[in-house]
């Protein structure tokens, strides 16, 4: 009876599943509620854990329970700690969650609601919750190795490296384009900048508090850090209405390009205590309650999703960025559906603290359904604004003129009518002087938030919603940026350490400056001409962030294609070898096509081409012609950093091939570097209060 | 209603790193009575830089 019962439930479940992703693909209406999105994804999320996820873990993996995992044996009280499941969660949930779901999804929007949907729900259960669950796992099974360390153990040297090369350059990448997302956000919006200003010293107070004044009291600190953080998010709506104040918070993109440079240096370089440990303290309480916020106030209100479901963009003449939906939609959503940089915390960081294998599952894959969601919801917000205003305040002023009448004028020939006034009573309401050509995503979806809280809880409050939003996106931006430079830093001295060995001493003062330097010099240059580049640099950045990205998701998907054969599973190596396909496909056809397509928009070296043509005409406008020389300097390095990012992608993907063909041909290969079963001796419930 | 708030305040402070050093010196008194356990500002620093070393964040 019971059975029948829970078999009842999962059927019912999936022909709901089946009815909700059928209803948001064949809708053609006007409009559709958000609700048919929520019940979709949870469907999904519901049938693939269960029935997917739960055959993984059982049959391909063969989870065992009873074998003693890193934690339990290499127990430390420090790294290494037993730990309950629902706190591993929490933490893996905390570090896998940054901006990217958020902002991939808006831009992605531009195709229409439903390919971005379709491919994060999908994406996701498949693909992106199949690389974190598996690596999750094969790290567990190595003492808790990091992904470069496994790729060389299991494939070589070259594979390890390959690993290494890619982490790093999509750092770099990654903190450029988060750069620029955080310094258009700020641009000309005093209340912006001085709400995101105010978030460093307040970070600064909490990180004295806990590490002085009361050691150890993080939440008390954290506490005092949330409040302070609420109020700048007030006191920047003062400084804005203060016209001696406001100027000194009101410049150019430029202007604070410099000044984020200049912070990530410093925060490469000051301890770990003073900016960047208590900046992530507040940057997860706020991420985690406003995304728990978001949820409850879409369920609550159920608005309606505006945008159509597919728009005429899909043949590739898209606003916000250039290319047919195939394969860019993939590339541009990568966080959300399947995200590369989850296999470095999922190897290495999330291992130390799982007591019991049994909880990979839930972790593992149950973490990256919950990333899918935010990714949703993120798409929600964006397709619940009117399409015209979406275009007006994503589409750079280079595509549609920098004048608002020009701009309207043409996202209206598009079929999304917008008008000046329209857009102007909505930046008056957000406390904004214009939203015309906010490149990037976050003002969009801090307007969709705010549009969102502010039919929920009060519509008085626009203006403060939309800052928290903004604050909200740039206070994790930055801890990214934080963190990230000095990942980058760390792994520079290591390489050049192989060179100079005092260079790799993490203390030695020469060495952290200039690794530092060398770093926000990297991600500094694709980050200033992105804030010169009259197209947005969205445009050209977020695809090359897309590519690293999922080529790193690749690397993972190697590894775990090869350990599978290595340990006799060939007939499962599909579960990673079908993600590991489909991903080598869309990235090798995007970066082809940034390469190769005769379109300017679309092809790096064409567009370089054009406009060194209009150069040597001299039919660019004086301003253009100025930045001309740089822009097409940036254009070749783009397409040369593409063709790196692919023939390293091949390369890895045929040593993997190698080392599968030797092992199935009954050669020698390295062998599975799988630590010895060990039972675990940690008695049931002992960690799981 | 009261123990569902005390295991809630539970998980917080575990989430946060608020109990790290009771966990240490628990963790100290089972397997390392011998010697005298790090001072709770001198524990919180170590933990807090080691926990700072190496990727710890996402995009």
């Amino acid at each position: 009876m019971n059975k029948l019962l829970k078999n009842t439930i999962w059927v019912l479940i999936i022909v709901i599943g089946a009815a909700a992703v059928g209803g948001i693909a064949l809708n053609r209406g006007e409009s559709i509620n958000t609700l048919w999105f929520i019940t979709a994804a949870l469907c999904i999320y519901a049938i693939a854990y269960r029935f997917y996820a739960a055959w993984i873990a059982a049959t391909v993996l063969a989870i065992d329970e009873t074998r003693a995992t890193p934690a339990e044996r290499l127990d430390n009280g420090r790294d290494f700690v037993p730990t309950n499941k629902w706190i591993v969660f929490g933490h893996h949930f905390a570090a896998i969650a940054g901006p990217g779901p958020l902002v991939g999804p808006t831009l992605a929007a531009q195709f229409g609601y439903l390919p971005g949907t379709l491919w994060i729900l999908f994406g996701a259960v498949l693909g992106g919750c199949v690389q974190d669950m598996v690596t999750l796992f094969l790290s567990t099974r190595r003492d808790a190795k990091s992904l470069g360390q496994m790729a060389r153990d299991e494939l070589g040297a070259l594979g390890g490296t390959a690993a290494l090369i890619g982490t790093f350059a999509i750092m770099i990448i990654l903190i450029a384009v988060l750069g620029l997302v955080v310094v258009n956000a700020m641009k000309h919006s005093p209340w912006a900048t001085a709400t995101v200003s105010a978030t460093i010293p307040i970070a600064m107070i909490v990180g004295l508090y806990m590490r002085s004044f009361r050691p150890g009291q993080v939440l008390e600190a954290s506490a005092l850090g949330v409040v302070l953080l609420l109020l700048s998010v007030m006191g920047g709506g003062w400084i804005d209405h203060n016209p001696t104040l406001r100027v000194w918070f009101d410049h150019e993109g430029l202007t604070l390009a410099w000044w984020v440079m200049a912070y990530g240096f410093a925060a490469a370089i000051l301890p770990v205590w003073l900016l960047l440990a208590p900046r992530d303290y507040l940057s997860t309480y706020v991420k985690l309650g406003t995304i728990t916020l978001l949820a409850v106030a879409i369920v609550m209100l159920q608005p309606t999703v505006k945008m159509p479901a597919l728009t005429q963009f899909i043949d590739g003449t898209g606003p916000i960025f250039g290319g047919k939906l195939f394969p860019f939609v993939f590339i541009t959503i990568a966080c959300g559906a399947i995200s590369g940089f989850h296999a470095l915390i999922a190897s290495g960081t999330t291992p130390k603290l799982l007591s019991n294998e049994r909880d990979i599952r839930m972790i593992g894959y149950g973490g990256m359904l919950l990333e899918s969601f935010v990714a949703i919801m993120a798409m929600m917000a964006a397709t619940v604004l009117d399409p015209g205003v979406f275009f007006a305040i994503n589409s750079p002023a280079g595509v549609v003129g920098k004048e608002a009448v020009d701009a309207v004028a043409k996202i209206s020939s598009w079929g999304f009518p917008v008008t000046v006034d329209q857009m102007q009573l909505l930046a008056n309401q957000m406390g904004e002087a214009t939203l015309f050509a906010r490149t990037g995503g976050a003002p969009s979806l801090a307007v969709g938030m705010a549009s969102i809280f502010g039919s929920a809880f009060g519509e008085s409050m626009l203006a403060l919603w939309y800052h928290f939003a903004i604050m909200f996106e740039a206070i994790f931006i930055l801890t990214t940026l934080d963190a990230g430079t000095r990942v980058g830093r760390f792994m520079l001295q290591d390489m050049l350490g192989n060179i100079w060995p005092k260079m790799a001493e993490t203390s030695w003062t020469p060495s952290v400056v200039l690794t530092s330097a060398l770093v926000v010099a990297g991600w500094g240059y694709f980050l200033y001409i992105g804030v010169i580049d009259p197209n947005g640099g969205v445009n050209i950045l977020w695809p090359l962030f897309g590519i690293a990205n999922q080529m790193l998701a690749a690397i993972a998907l190697c590894v775990a294609t090869c350990i599978l054969i290595k340990s006799g599973k060939l007939k499962y190596a599909w579960v990673s070898g079908l993600p590991l396909t489909w991903l080598v496909t869309i990235t090798s056809t995007a970066a082809w096509e940034k390469i190769a397509s005769d379109n300017i928009r679309i092809g790096f070296f064409s567009a370089a081409n054009d406009l060194a043509d209009k150069l040597a005409a001299g039919v660019l406008p004086p301003e253009k012609a100025a930045v001309a020389p740089q822009l097409i300097f940036n254009l070749h390095l783009d397409g040369w950093l593409t063709m790196f990012f692919v023939a390293l992608l091949w390369l890895i993907v045929f040593d993997m091939l190698r080392v599968c063909s030797r092992y199935l041909a009954g050669k020698p290969v390295l062998p599975l570097a799988e630590s010895p079963h060990i039972p675990s001796r940690l008695v049931e419930d002992w960690v799981r209060d | 209603m009261l123990s569902k708030l005390k295991s809630f305040w539970r998980v917080l402070r575990r989430l946060s790193g608020d109990d790290a050093y009771e966990r240490y010196l628990q963790h100290h008194a089972e397997h390392h009575q011998a010697d005298t356990p790090l001072s709770k500002e001198i524990f919180f620093r170590q933990w807090q830089d080691e926990k700072w070393n190496g990727v710890k964040r996402c995009c």
